[in-house]
C-alpha cells in the first residue's frame, strides 16, 4: 500500500506527495506526457534528443547538473514511445534545490546552439553504441515498422535513422518544447522525508508562476487490426541465428492487460516457466528464449525472442514456440501454475515498496494512466484473472494472421 | 516579492551518515550468521556467502560452474522442482559468482519462509550436478559466449583483466574449449570442499522476527556438518603481463571500446578513500573531468567513466568508454590530458567542494533500506575491515586537501604505465 496526497496547481500541474520518514532522502520525479509516438514522422528521435537537451541549461540556470551535485543529489531521465521521465534524488533537507532546477527548465530552456551540437553528437554515438554496433542491436528498427503500419509506434525512441538527428535545428527544438513541455502536460511526484504542506508551498512558489501553455491534444492514427501473417529474414554479422515473433495486443488500459502479463509470466518468468523448462531444458532447442510485452499506452506488442542452438533450424525453433502457444489455446492453465504466477506478482509489488524511486515512478505512471491510486489496486487485478480468461486471450492474440516474424540469420564468415 | 530564479536556494551539508550494525551469532558447525533487522515490509533477504576455492589452471571453471549449477538438481529435487517450489511461494532464488566469493541468495516473504528455506538447505547440502544439466550448461554458455565476444566492451574487459591478472580467477577469460574441461566428478568434489559451514557466512536482512531467525538458525545448524576435506581459499600469486598495449581489430566497428588502467591498492590500504575522491573527480560522476571533456565538450561518446575495484588480492583503477571509431586516437589523447592535469594542477576549491557533497549525498542515497545496510557490511567484512572504515571514508571525503589529491595523482595516475586495450578501430 503506497499512501499519497494529491493536488493540482492552477496552471494544470498535477502534484502527488508520498511521505516516507524512514529515509533521509527525497525524490522529485517529473513525468512529461510526451514520447516518441508524438513525433513528426520526418523528425523522429526528437523526444529522446530533447531529453538530452533538457540538461543543457535553462533560462536562469546555465548548468543543471552542478548545482544538484553540490547539494548531494543525483539525477537521471529516460524516454519511451509514450513518455519522458526525469527524476532527482537528494538529501531531503535540500529539496528546494530540486524545485528550483525543475521549475526553471519547465519554464524555459536556454536553447544554446553549442548544446544542440554536442548532444546531437552524443545521441548519434548512443545510436551507434546501442543499436548499430551491437549484435541484433537494430532489431527494433526493423521489427517495429513491420508490426505497426499506421501508428507512430512504427519507429523506435532512438529514431528511424541517424539523419533525422543530424538534421535537427534549434527552431525545431524550440517548437517541440513549446508544444509539450508545459505544466498541463506534466505530473510531479515528490516522495520521501517530506511533508505535504511543505511540498505544496514549494510547488506554488516555484511552479505556480509558470504559464499553463497550450494543451496538447493527441490525435494519432490508430493501428488497424492485423489480418495477415508478416515475415522477414535478414542476414547479419551476428554469431547466432535469432528468432523474433511479435503479436499485436491490447493497450495498457485494456482489461486484457493483466491477463496478458500473467501469460508472459507463465511462459517466461523464472526457471519454472514454460519456455525455459520445455524449450531450453527439456527439448534443448534454444540456448535462451524469452517472452515479454511492451505495455505501451496504445496498442501493444507481445514479443517472443529466442536463439536456437546451432543444430536446430529456425523453422524448428519457430514451430516449438507455436507448439507452446497452441497448448495455451487448448488447455487451461492448472490451478497451481496460476497460483504461482499470482504469488510472484504479489511478492514483487511488496519488494518494490522498498525503493523510494520505484514508488515515485510508479505513482507518476499510474497518474498518467488516470489515477495514481491504481498502483494500490494492481495486485487485486492480477489475483482476479482466471484460467478461462487466459485461454480466451491466447486464442485471440496468438494467431498466425496476427503475427510478425523476423529471423536473423548469422552470416557465415569463412 | 518577485521570485529570484537566478540564485540557488540555501542548502545544508550532510552531517551524519548512520550505518546499521548487525547482530552476530556463530553456529555450532562454525557458520557465522549476521542479522540486520529493520523495516516494515514482512520479508527477508538471506545470503549464503562462500569463499571461492583455490584456482586450478587445469580445471579453471569450477568455482563459477558449481555456483551457477546449484539450481540444477539435488538428490531429492530436480531442477524444475527446485524452480517450482521457489516460484510457487513468490520467492526469488539467485546464485551469484564473484571474483572472491560466490553466493546463494533467497528473497522471501516471511509468511512463506518455512516452505522456501528447506529448498535452499537442500541445494547447499545435496546438489548433484546431473550430467544432462551439465551438458546443457556447457552448450548454452558456449552459445552466449559467441554473442558476448561480438560486443566490444566485453572483449575489452576480458583482455584488460587477463593482462592485469594473468591466469587466475580474476584474469581468466573462458573460451568455448575451456568449458570442455568441466567434469561432474570434479564439480562434486569442489562442491563438497567449498559449500560447507566453516566456509559459510549467512547474512540476513529484513524484518527478522524471532521465529524467523529461529527457523533459519535451526535449519542451518542441524544436519549440516563440515566435510573431511578442509576448504582452501588460498590463491596463486598474480603475474601481470609484460605487454601493456593491446589492439583487437574489428574492421566494421562504428565504435571502439577503450579500457585502460593499472593494478593499484585495495580498500585495506590507507590511501583508498582519498583515491576514491580523486577517482570521482576524474571520472566518477556525470560532471567529471572525463565526461565534461570527452562527452559534453567533444561529443566523442555516449559515456565515459573511471572506477576502482577492490578485491582480496589487490585492486585496480580503470577508465572505460566506447567512442566513435574515427575519434579513438583523439579520445585517448584527451584521456591522457585529463590524467596529466590532475598531476600538475590543484583541483579548484569549488569543484572539490561539489565533489565532496556529491559523494556524501551519494553515500546517503545508497542507504535506501535495510538491504543496503547489509551490503555496506559485506564490503567491510570480506575485506577484513571494521566500521571505522566508513568513519574514515566520510572524514576523508570531507577534509582531504587538493594538495594531497595532487600527490596521489602523481603516485597512481601514470598514463605511460597503464595497460591499454582498444577493441574496434585505432
Amino acid at each position: 500500500m503506497v499512501k499519497f496526497n494529491r493536488f493540482t496547481l492552477d496552471n494544470g500541474l498535477r502534484v502527488i506527495v508520498h511521505e516516507d520518514s524512514t529515509t533521509p532522502m527525497a525524490v522529485l520525479n517529473i513525468l512529461y506526457d510526451v514520447g516518441a509516438r508524438d513525433e513528426n514522422p520526418e523528425q523522429t528521435g526528437f523526444a529522446h534528443l530533447f531529453e538530452h537537451l533538457m540538461f543543457g541549461g535553462s533560462l536562469n540556470i546555465p548548468d543543471y547538473d552542478q548545482p544538484l551535485q553540490r547539494v548531494g543529489g543525483e539525477n537521471n531521465a529516460f524516454t519511451s514511445n509514450d513518455l519522458t521521465n526525469y527524476y532527482i534524488t537528494l538529501p531531503s533537507a535540500n529539496i528546494e534545490t530540486a524545485f528550483w532546477l525543475e521549475s526553471d527548465r519547465m519554464l524555459s530552456l536556454a536553447f544554446s546552439k553549442k548544446s544542440l551540437e554536442v548532444q546531437r553528437n552524443v545521441v548519434i554515438e548512443e545510436f551507434k553504441q546501442r543499436y548499430l554496433n551491437q549484435p541484433y542491436g537494430d532489431v527494433w528498427l526493423k521489427l517495429r515498422p513491420m508490426v505497426y503500419k499506421k501508428h507512430p509506434y512504427q519507429w523506435a525512441t532512438i529514431g528511424k535513422e541517424i539523419k533525422h538527428i543530424e538534421d535537427a535545428k534549434i527552431e525545431d527544438v524550440k517548437a517541440f518544447f513549446k508544444k509539450h513541455y508545459n505544466p498541463q502536460n506534466a505530473i510531479m511526484v515528490v516522495g520521501g522525508d517530506v511533508k505535504t504542506a511543505e511540498v505544496k508551498k514549494l510547488a506554488e512558489k516555484w511552479f505556480g508562476p509558470i504559464p499553463a501553455g497550450e494543451k496538447y491534444h493527441r490525435n494519432l492514427p490508430q493501428e488497424p487490426e492485423q489480418h495477415e501473417e508478416r515475415r522477414d529474414t535478414v542476414t547479419a554479422k551476428v554469431p547466432l541465428n535469432d528468432v523474433y515473433i511479435a503479436f499485436q495486443m491490447g493497450d495498457r488500459l485494456d482489461e486484457s492487460y493483466y491477463v496478458a502479463e500473467l501469460i508472459s509470466d507463465i511462459l517466461s518468468r523464472g526457471n519454472s516457466s514454460r519456455l525455459y523448462r520445455n524449450l531450453v531444458k527439456e527439448k534443448q532447442l534454444f540456448s535462451e528464449v524469452h517472452a515479454y510485452m511492451t505495455g505501451s499506452l496504445d496498442k501493444g506488442m507481445f514479443v517472443f525472442e529466442g536463439k536456437p542452438l546451432e543444430n536446430v533450424t529456425t523453422e524448428a525453433a519457430e514451430a516449438a514456440i507455436w507448439e507452446e502457444l497452441e497448448r495455451l489455446k487448448t488447455e487451461e492453465v492448472p490451478a497451481d501454475e496460476l497460483t504461482k504466477v499470482k504469488n510472484k506478482t504479489e511478492s514483487t509489488m511488496i519488494f518494490s515498496e522498498m525503493s523510494l524511486l520505484d514508488k515515485a515512478m510508479n505513482l507518476a505512471q499510474f497518474e498518467l494512466l488516470g489515477d495514481a491510486d491504481m498502483l494500490n489496486k494492481e495486485t487485486g487485478k492480477y489475483i482476479e484473472v482466471t484460467a478461462a480468461q487466459i485461454k480466451a486471450l491466447a486464442n485471440k492474440i496468438f494467431r498466425k494472421d496476427n503475427s510478425t516474424t523476423l529471423i536473423y540469420l548469422a552470416e557465415k564468415v569463412a | 516579492m518577485t521570485l529570484n530564479r537566478k540564485t540557488a536556494p540555501a542548502f545544508g551539508a550532510i552531517d551524519n551518515i548512520n550505518l546499521l550494525h548487525p547482530g552476530h551469532q556463530k553456529l555450532d558447525n562454525g557458520c557465522n550468521v549476521f542479522c540486520f533487522n529493520s523495516g516494515d515490509q514482512e520479508l527477508v533477504r538471506i545470503e549464503w556467502v562462500f569463499a571461492n576455492q583455490r584456482f586450478n589452471p587445469d580445471k579453471p571453471l569450477l568455482n563459477v560452474a558449481v555456483n551457477t549449477m546449484l539450481t540444477e538438481g539435488t538428490a531429492s529435487l530436480t531442477s524444475s522442482q527446485i524452480a517450482d517450489k521457489v516460484d510457487f511461494y513468490g520467492a526469488f532464488l539467485q546464485v551469484d559468482y564473484g571474483y572472491d566469493n560466490s553466493q546463494v541468495t533467497l528473497f522471501s516473504l516471511n509468511k512463506h519462509l518455512k516452505h522456501t528455506l528447506p529448498v535452499i538447505k537442500d541445494i547447499i547440502t545435496n546438489s548433484i550436478f546431473p550430467e544432462k544439466e551439465l551438458e546443457t550448461y556447457i552448450r548454452n554458455q558456449q552459445q552466449k559466449l559467441q554473442v558476448s565476444l561480438q560486443k566490444n566492451d566485453f572483449v575489452a574487459r576480458r583482455v584488460f583483466n587477463n593482462a592485469l591478472y594473468g591466469n587466475t580467477l580474476y584474469g581468466l577469460g573462458a573460451d568455448a574449449d575451456t568449458f570442455k574441461t568441466l567434469r561432474r566428478e570434479d564439480m562434486l568434489a569442489h562442491f563438497k570442499q567449498m559449500y560447507q559451514p566453516s566456509n559459510c557466512t549467512i547474512i540476513i536482512a529484513g524484518k527478522i522476527e524471532p521465529n524467523i531467525l529461529e527457523l533459519i538458525t535451526n535449519t542451518f545448524d542441524k544436519d549440516w556438518a563440515n566435510s573431511t576435506v578442509k576448504p582452501d581459499s588460498s590463491q596463486p600469486e598474480i603475474e601481470e603481463a609484460v605487454e601493456h598495449f593491446y589492439f583487437v581489430e574489428k574492421p566494421d566497428a562504428l565504435q571502439s571500446a577503450i579500457r585502460m588502467g593499472a593494478p593499484i591498492i585495495n580498500r585495506t590500504h590507507p590511501d583508498f578513500p582519498a583515491l576514491q575522491v580523486l577517482n570521482t573527480v576524474l571520472g566518477g560522476y556525470f560532471g567529471s573531468r572525463l565526461m565534461a571533456n570527452i562527452r559534453e565538450d567533444k561529443g566523442y561518446t555516449y559515456g565515459i567513466g573511471s572506477g576502482m575495484s577492490s578485491l582480496k588480492q589487490g585492486g585496480a583503477i580503470f577508465i572505460a568508454t566506447e567512442v566513435g571509431a574515427d575519434v579513438c586516437k583523439a579520445a585517448i589523447t584527451e584521456i591522457e590530458k585529463e590524467l596529466n592535469l590532475l598531476k600538475t594542477e590543484l583541483i579548484p576549491t569549488e569543484e572539490l567542494s561539489l565533489v565532496r557533497n556529491f559523494m556524501l549525498g551519494s553515500l546517503l542515497g545508497s542507504l535506501e533500506n535495510v538491504l543496503s545496510h547489509a551490503d555496506k557490511f559485506k564490503n567491510l567484512y570480506f575485506a577484513g575491515l571494521d566500521y571505522d572504515y566508513y568513519d574514515r571514508y566520510v572524514d576523508t571525503v570531507k577534509t582531504v586537501t587538493a594538495d594531497r589529491l595532487q600527490q596521489l595523482a602523481n603516485v597512481y595516475l601514470n598514463f605511460d604505465n597503464f595497460y591499454k586495450v582498444i577493441v574496434g578501430k585505432y
